[in-house]
């Protein structure tokens, strides 16, 4: 018994493994979906399995069932039931919700984010706005992530990260992020935009913060280096 | 003095019938439309089902080389498309028009050549999205569309053309087939047969009409927008004019969301009668289920937002519109409940049809967790628009509707077919369907939250997908065998099932009152009833019904007769007179094709001549509708006589024309809601140049428009009295004529509406005035036309009240868009908010 659950455990984290797995995150952000989502997973397969247990039940034994009255079925099932579930659960889901704004802070990074068919932009205006082809992110910081295209409507994500959050033409929308280890993400256009959507797939690394300004490039003689970087 | 039942039989058989080889096609009887209906969606869902194959084809390993993006962009897009508007809707609509008027007690629908005119709509608009699928133009941007994929930059091809031409042609029957179902249901049922007492389905199909009504125009206002900024470059979604693709996935969603409501509640409906006649008692908690399916829909209209939680709405509305979509689990759980205390306090057995319910218990129930789980905001950030959300779509639309078609179908072929099935593969089919379906979609949920983003043609072994996926194809597969041997099944049961004499399964409404196959006329007299219509002594109904013993037990003037009531009451006011079969609704549907294809090739002069022939046409048509004579009340049996429908003041038409105008409505508050939205939100806002007011010209076409409704009620006096009505109808005609030539020429003052949104607004919202207007003459030409033939006289007006409600409504939707004209230039200035 034991080993088969230790073998059904192993199964399902390898099953939850992956470069885009929401279900092994390494932010705040997506920790806390994924949180919501084991949770509500529990919830739904309890719920499941009582309503086809009542099902069985009322094929098989009606003549218990009918014990319960028929305004008591809809009372309890169409009214309490929702009435147990929903509020706790859209709590939950709205303080959480709350929790992955892009709340003003001191201490939080900017980076800009273009999307286009089919690539991306990233600059960094706290440098001076360098431009790269793959994302840059400090360790342990928070960081907004500002998303535009220059086309159609795309969509950004690192899915170990945390949600998603769609680029559209006229708009400028602000995702939080926060990696709490260093390493290589993945990300992708979550929004269909075309034949190149598939490809539109992006690195993140992930620095201590004392090796960002290497990793972008920027030198102790950062500064004659800035002039040849198109703003 | 009731006839013989077989001489009753044989004159009614002669008049109601269809003739045969090119008579066919003249074809207006519902039962013969309904089915032509279904068993065309059946097919377009073939073809939705083959596309769905080479999707699981091509995904089934990764890097699979069977297929590159260009086409699986056109493949899933077809799929998502063929599926939700060339199977779902239509089915339904198949079924409701089958099923309603013998659950109702009446002879047909209300407007049977709409009814034909509707399916040859269908017909042809599906048809052109097939045909450009074959050949390799089919729309590519996704079943929603989006904007600016789908704009002109960024699809220059005819592929997004086909899509919003084609799909709103098949909207517009959609539309029509919902007034129809309206009018019908609360009109023309049995004597005695209050709302009250309506089998629950009628419920759910008025609810359904209902929602259809509003609900698809804003969608076929969207796809009209963006045709005319495709075709004319008039800026409404293009952010750098003014614009903002936003304002499509609002007005699409605000469409799409009712839409998944629009496909459940029919299924539920027939889930409604199924259940109770296998549980063998009425269905418990009756009212509960309606005041659960109306609030459904209401509730339905308010959470569209939940398809765009990652567009960066403000956190607040999103709180709010989350609640709302958890809400939807309370009239949800309900009906469920309702469903489950029927079978409690019942006596259940099983029966294919049952094996089915259980299909939709345990699928859908799962489709609705994980859809309350999308509404909650951060896990929807995670799980939209990947895998995930392919998984929960179709546990919802496969469980709320493929399987309750399904148990219909076993439950309702007997009575088409006149004969029961012989089980032995009904189960087995079953088993393969329910069985492949899990194992398509069950995990992958779990696809999905590894991160595969949904409409990818391929990925790659380090993605770590591939198992997943090919345990999915394999489970299509198996689902799809499932479903050929349904077809088998049915083929099977038409040829050698047994054959029965009348209810088989012992059910408690009316359509199996009636002989199987049934006859065109389907009840040989109509019957009184005095209960809720779901627990009717079927039997002995119909034998006595056969017998002549209900109302209209005879055959008059050659007439197609059916009784209609007053709405509330359920007591009978007139004798509707309905049309025979022609050819006219599929003549009219082929200059309807013309004008969908001219304006598809952009070549428009013809789209002109096309227009000009449907215009002909349905003046045509109105030239052989309503009697010319006046008959008084005509006995209908059991001693009670009641005038005709162009005697009453409510006739079907009457009805009609108010639900066209409920449709008419949204779409323009569709209109001036994009008016405000894009001034609101759209960046590159203010424009650089408005319409100067011009004060006099308004007041020219306001005059105009005000002018012919209160002439039109001048002409009602005149008519009421004998007078001659033809020097109003021309004094109306000179106002409308006015307003016309005042709107055009405020048009073409609109500063470049190709520049900014601003003036592309301001200009649809002219158009739309001269659009009624010009309605409005035509209404004033038919008046004229069917007053010299003797359609129109004192007694019978009705055509007058219909054009005085045009021309009203022309006039107050006129004078609110020439207000908006007028202030939105102030208002631009104020705006300025946008960065
Ligand atoms: C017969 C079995 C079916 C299978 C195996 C199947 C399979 C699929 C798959 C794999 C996708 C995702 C394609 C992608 O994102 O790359 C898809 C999309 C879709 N399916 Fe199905 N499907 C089936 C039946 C249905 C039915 C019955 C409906 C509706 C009544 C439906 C409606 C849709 C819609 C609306 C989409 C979204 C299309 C889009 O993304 O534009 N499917 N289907
Ligand atoms: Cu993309
Ligand atoms: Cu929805």
């Amino acid at each position: 018994m034991g080993r088969w659950l230790a073998v059904g455990a192993v199964v399902l984290v390898a099953g939850c493994d992956g470069p885009f797995s929401t279900l092994e995150p390494r932010g705040p952000a997506a920790s806390s979906i994924a949180n919501l989502w084991w949770g509500m997973l529990a919830g739904a397969l309890i719920l499941m399995a009582l309503v086809l247990a009542l099902f069985a039940f009322v094929m098989l034994a009606p003549k218990q069932a009918s014990r319960i009255a028929p305004r008591h079925w809809i009372i309890w099932g169409g009214l309490g039931l929702p009435a147990l579930v929903l509020p706790p659960l859209v709590g939950w889901s709205l303080v959480a919700g709350e929790r992955l704004l892009p709340h003003p802070g001191a201490d939080v990074a900017v980076v800009e984010v273009e999307s286009f068919q089919f690539g991306w932009t990233f600059r960094y205006p706290e440098y001076g706005g360098i431009e790269r082809d793959i994302l840059h992110l400090p360790v342990g910081q928070p960081v907004d992530i500002h998303i535009t295209t220059r086309d159609v409507i795309h969509a950004f994500w690192i899915p170990q990260l945390g949600g998603k959050l769609d680029a559209i033409p006229g708009h400028v929308n602000v995702l939080r992020l926060q990696a709490d280890e260093t390493g290589v993400y993945a990300g992708q256009c979550a929004e269909f935009c075309g034949t190149g959507h598939l490809p539109m797939r992006f690195e993140t690394h992930v620095h201590a913060p004392e090796d960002l300004p290497a990793a972008l490039g920027i030198t102790a003689a950062a500064d004659d280096q800035e002039e040849d970087q198109q703003p | 003095m009731t006839p013989s039942p077989l001489r009753l039989h044989k004159d009614l058989s002669r008049i109601w019938a269809t003739g045969p080889g090119f008579q066919r096609l003249a074809a207006v009887n519902h039962t013969i439309l309904g089915l032509r209906f279904m068993v065309t969606s059946a097919v377009f869902f073939a073809i939705g089902g083959v596309l769905s194959m080479m999707i699981r084809a091509q995904l089934a390993t990764p890097h699979s080389a069977f297929i590159g993006p260009e086409i699986y962009n056109q493949i899933f897009t077809m799929h998502g498309t063929i599926m939700m508007f060339l199977f779902a809707i239509p089915m339904l609509e198949g079924l409701a028009i089958y099923l309603l008027p013998k659950m109702l007690g009446a002879r047909d629908l209300a407007f049977p050549r709409m009814t034909a005119y509707g399916y040859w709509c269908y017909l042809f608009g599906g048809s052109i999205l097939v045909i450009a699928l074959i050949l390799g133009v089919a729309p590519d941007s996704g079943w929603f569309m989006y904007t600016p994929l789908s704009s002109k930059p960024y699809s220059p091809g005819i592929n997004a053309d086909v899509w919003l031409l084609g799909v709103t042609f098949v909207e517009i029957s959609a539309l029509t087939m919902a007034v129809e179902l309206t009018v019908s249901i609360l009109k023309l049922r049995a004597p005695g047969m209050t709302l009250a007492r309506m089998p629950i389905f009628a419920w759910y199909i008025l609810v359904t009409a209902v929602m259809m009504v509003v609900g698809f125009p804003p969608l076929i206002l969207a796809s009209i927008l963006l045709e005319v900024e495709r075709a004319f470059d008039l800026p409404f979604f293009d952010a750098t004019r003014g614009g903002d693709p936003l304002l499509w996935q609002h007005l699409f969603w605000l469409f799409g969301h009712p839409e998944v409501y629009i496909i459940f509640l029919p299924a539920a409906g027939a889930l409604s009668i199924i259940i109770p006649t296998f549980a063998q008692r009425p269905l418990v908690g009756y009212r509960a289920v309606i005041v659960a399916l109306v609030a459904m829909a209401f509730l339905s209209f308010g959470i569209w937002v939940h398809h765009m939680f990652t567009v960066g709405i403000p956190h607040m509305a999103l709180a709010f519109f989350s609640a709302g979509s958890a809400l939807v689990a309370v009239p949800t759980g309900v009906q469920i409940f309702a469903w489950l205390a029927t079978l409690a306090h019942g006596r259940p057995r099983w029966d294919v049809p049952m094996l089915y319910v259980f299909g939709f218990f345990f699928v859908f129930v799962a489709g609705g967790l994980t859809g309350v789980m999308l509404a909650m905001v951060s896990f929807n950030w995670q799980a939209h628009d990947t895998h995930f959300v392919v998984a929960h779509l179709h546990y919802v639309l496969v469980g709320g509707f493929v399987f309750p078609m399904l148990a219909a179908l076993y439950y309702w072929l007997p009575n088409v077919t006149g004969r029961q099935s012989v089980h032995r593969i009904s189960v087995t089919a079953f088993w393969l369907i329910f069985i492949g379906f899990n194992l398509t979609f069950w995990h992958m949920h779990l696809t999905g939250l590894l991160g595969m983003p949904r409409r990818i043609y391929t990925y790659t072994e380090a993605d770590g997908w591939t198992w997943l996926n090919l345990v999915s194809s394999m489970g299509g597969f198996i689902l799809t065998m499932g479903f050929a041997l349904v077809a088998m099944d049915i083929l099977l049961q038409m040829r050698l099932g047994r054959r029965f004499r009348r209810d088989p399964w012992r059910a408690g409404t009316l359509e199996w009152a009636i002989a199987t196959p049934p006859p065109p006329y389907a009840f040989a007299s109509i019957p009184e009833v005095t209960e809720r219509a779901d627990r009717l002594p079927v039997r002995e109904m119909g034998r006595s019904l056969a017998a002549g013993e209900g109302y209209l037990a005879h055959a008059r003037n050659g007439w197609q007769e059916t009784l209609g009531l007053h709405t509330t009451t359920g007591r009978p006011d007139q004798v509707v007179v309905l049309s025979r079969s022609t050819h006219l609704p599929l003549y009219t549907a082929i200059a309807t094709c013309v004008v969908v294809l001219s304006l598809l090739f952009k070549v428009y002069w013809l789209a002109l001549v096309g227009l000009a022939a449907v215009i002909t046409l349905m003046l045509w048509t109105a030239q052989i509708s309503g009697l010319r004579k006046d008959y008084g009340p005509l006995p209908i049996g059991h001693g009670i006589a009641v005038p005709p429908h162009t005697e009453v003041e409510g006739p079907p038409p009457w009805w009609a024309l108010v639900m066209t105008l409920v449709a008419d409505g949204t779409l323009f508050l569709s209109l001036i809601y994009g008016m405000f939205y894009l001034w609101l939100v759209a960046a590159n806002w203010p424009p650089a140049a408005v319409m100067e007011p011009n004060l006099i010209l308004t007041a020219v076409i306001a005059a105009g428009l005000v002018l012919p409704p209160l002439v039109a009620r001048g002409a009602l006096r005149a008519n009421a009295k004998g007078r001659g009505i033809l020097l109003w109808v021309g004094l109306a005609a000179l106002g409308l004529a006015v307003a016309i030539a005042g709107l055009v020429f405020a048009i073409m003052q609109v500063p470049a509406p190709t520049r900014h949104a601003y003036s592309a607004t301001t200009a649809a919202v002219l158009a739309y005035a001269v659009f009624h207007a010009g309605v409005g003459v035509l209404f004033l030409i038919s008046n004229t036309l069917r007053w010299r033939a003797g359609f129109i006289a004192p007694r019978r007006g009705l055509d007058l009240r219909l054009t005085r409600l045009w021309l009203d409504y022309t006039a107050v939707t006129g004078v609110i868009g020439l207000g908006l004209v007028l202030v939105m230039p102030y208002l631009t200035e104020i705006s300025g908010v946008q960065p």
